[in-house]
């Protein structure tokens, strides 16, 4: 993990892969990681991407109408 | 091949199909021997591919059914258990549900039970030969109708039921259509946006050549999941900290820890499905269906229930034998003959009654994506010797 990634955080695993897999489909690099320690998540992974990639993962998530708990920056 | 694979010709799939396709044993060999871990309880890498394993069966089925959000696909054991969510929890004292007089007992248990609180329960007669006319679900309708429920397809004669024309009727009148496609997914085309379908339940052990114990809902646009309270409550892995049910998809519905080696298999075979083509199947079985009823017709003393006509059916063909009891048929046929099928009331004595076949019932023989022409003939020549002469 570095400073050029970012994190979103989800309700759900079904979540993460369903924004994993999306975000994969319009060739944006982005892994499933255990929730870092300071962050805090209900379901144990978080999808993680690149810091750049950050808007498009918004609008993503948008058109699939789904609630997340947020996206946060990896320092 | 198991002992019991042999000579005997399996017509039974309209139970559980048999045998199931290549990659679905291997599948869920490989959940139990290389993953095996619990999905979304856990944020190592065995928990996320248990997860990624059920979110492919969850993407299959909506390809499957043109469902374009893989998150409305709820998982459950059966269709059963998806058709009791969905009318369990959509129905209140003082609504109305309307049925066909084909259901199996799948739904019309359920709706038995809710009659017993206060539903009213309408039950649209069919044909003879199990058809439903689109004009007398339309005339049933009442103030206080809030649900149709339909089986696409007779799990005794095969009749197909006309679901796009009834889901469009029920969206002119604002209805909630609930389709349950346990005897069609992966047999017979569904397209839920185009049929009008707000909520399907499948199966995923029948056409859908799965195992045993898989099976969902997939919940339309229209369908708004605050208005469905869920069958069960429990353990999801998500929103720990709380002791209310959560709320979102699929969660809401998936308390407890899912079948995951069942998924597994599931998921495998839906590719399966998937890559060959529902249409190919569609037009393998009605190929054999045809066959098998122009076979039967050719026996003296056999009667066909259903429509006779293999475009408007399944592969699941109905007989009787004048003056012969079909229990008795039966089992002469697996006892001299290797074929193995089902013989009474299948679990639907409405549709019986509708077929005037109730209570000694009918034989059925069910044939599946790998059955071949000449399965087919080996049956009714099976049918024929115990007939005893042709027509």
């Amino acid at each position: 993990m570095s400073a050029s990634h970012s994190v979103v955080l989800v309700y759900t695993v079904a979540h993460a892969i369903r924004i994993e897999r999306l975000l994969a489909a319009r060739g944006a690099a982005c892994r499933l990681i255990p929730v870092p320690r300071h962050l805090s998540s209900d379901c144990g992974v978080c999808v993680r991407i690149d810091r750049a990639d950050t808007p498009l993962a918004r609008r993503v998530i948008a058109e699939a109408g789904l609630d997340i708990e947020g996206i946060a920056e990896l320092r | 091949m198991t002992p019991l694979a042999g000579r005997v010709l399996y017509l039974d799939n309209a139970a559980t199909s048999w045998p199931k396709p290549p990659g679905v044993a291997e599948a869920m060999t490989a959940f139990l021997a290389d993953v095996g871990a619990n999905p979304g309880r856990s944020g190592h890498r065995r928990a996320v591919e248990a997860a990624r394993l059920v979110f492919d069966a969850r993407e299959g089925i909506a390809e499957l059914v043109g469902a374009s959000d893989p998150l409305r696909v709820v998982f459950g054991a059966n269709a059963t258990e998806a058709l009791n969510l969905a009318l369990v929890g959509l129905l209140r004292p003082g609504d109305r549900v309307l049925c066909s007089s084909m259901e199996h007992n799948a739904v019309m248990r359920p709706l038995r039970a809710l009659e017993q609180r206060g539903v009213g329960v309408d039950v649209v007669a069919c044909s003879s030969t199990g058809e439903l006319a689109v004009a007398d679900v339309e005339a049933a309708m009442r103030p206080r109708t809030r649900v149709i429920v339909l089986t696409h397809a007779s799990n005794v004669t095969g009749t197909i039921l006309p679901v796009a024309a009834v889901g469009r009727l029920a969206r002119d009148r604002g209805l909630l259509f609930c389709v349950d496609a346990a005897q069609t997914a992966g047999a017979v085309p569904i397209d839920v946006v185009a049929d009008g379908i707000d909520l399907l339940a499948f199966t995923g052990h029948k056409g859908l050549l799965g195992p045993m114990g898989t099976g969902g809902l997939v919940l339309g646009d229209r369908v708004d999941p605050a208005t469905l309270p869920p069958l069960k409550r429990g353990g999801t892995g998500s929103r720990s900290s709380e002791e209310l049910q959560p709320d979102f998809l699929p969660d809401k519905y998936e308390a407890g820890t899912p079948n995951v080696v069942g998924l597994a298999g599931l998921a495998a075979a839906v590719r399966w499905v998937l890559d060959r083509g529902v249409a190919d199947v569609r037009r393998h079985e009605i190929a054999l269906t045809r066959r098998l009823l122009t076979g039967l017709a050719g026996i003296e003393g056999v009667t066909v229930h259903g429509p006779g006509d293999a475009e408007r059916q399944t592969a699941t063909v109905s007989f009787t034998l004048a003056g012969r009891d079909p229990a008795e048929v039966g089992l002469l046929l697996e006892e001299e003959h290797d074929v193995l099928c089902r013989v009474g009331l299948h679990c639907a004595p409405a549709a019986h009654r509708t077929l005037g076949t109730f209570p000694s019932g009918t034989i059925r023989f069910a044939p599946g994506v790998f059955t071949t022409a000449e399965d087919v003939d080996r049956a009714v020549a099976a049918v024929r010797s115990i007939a005893g002469g042709t027509r």
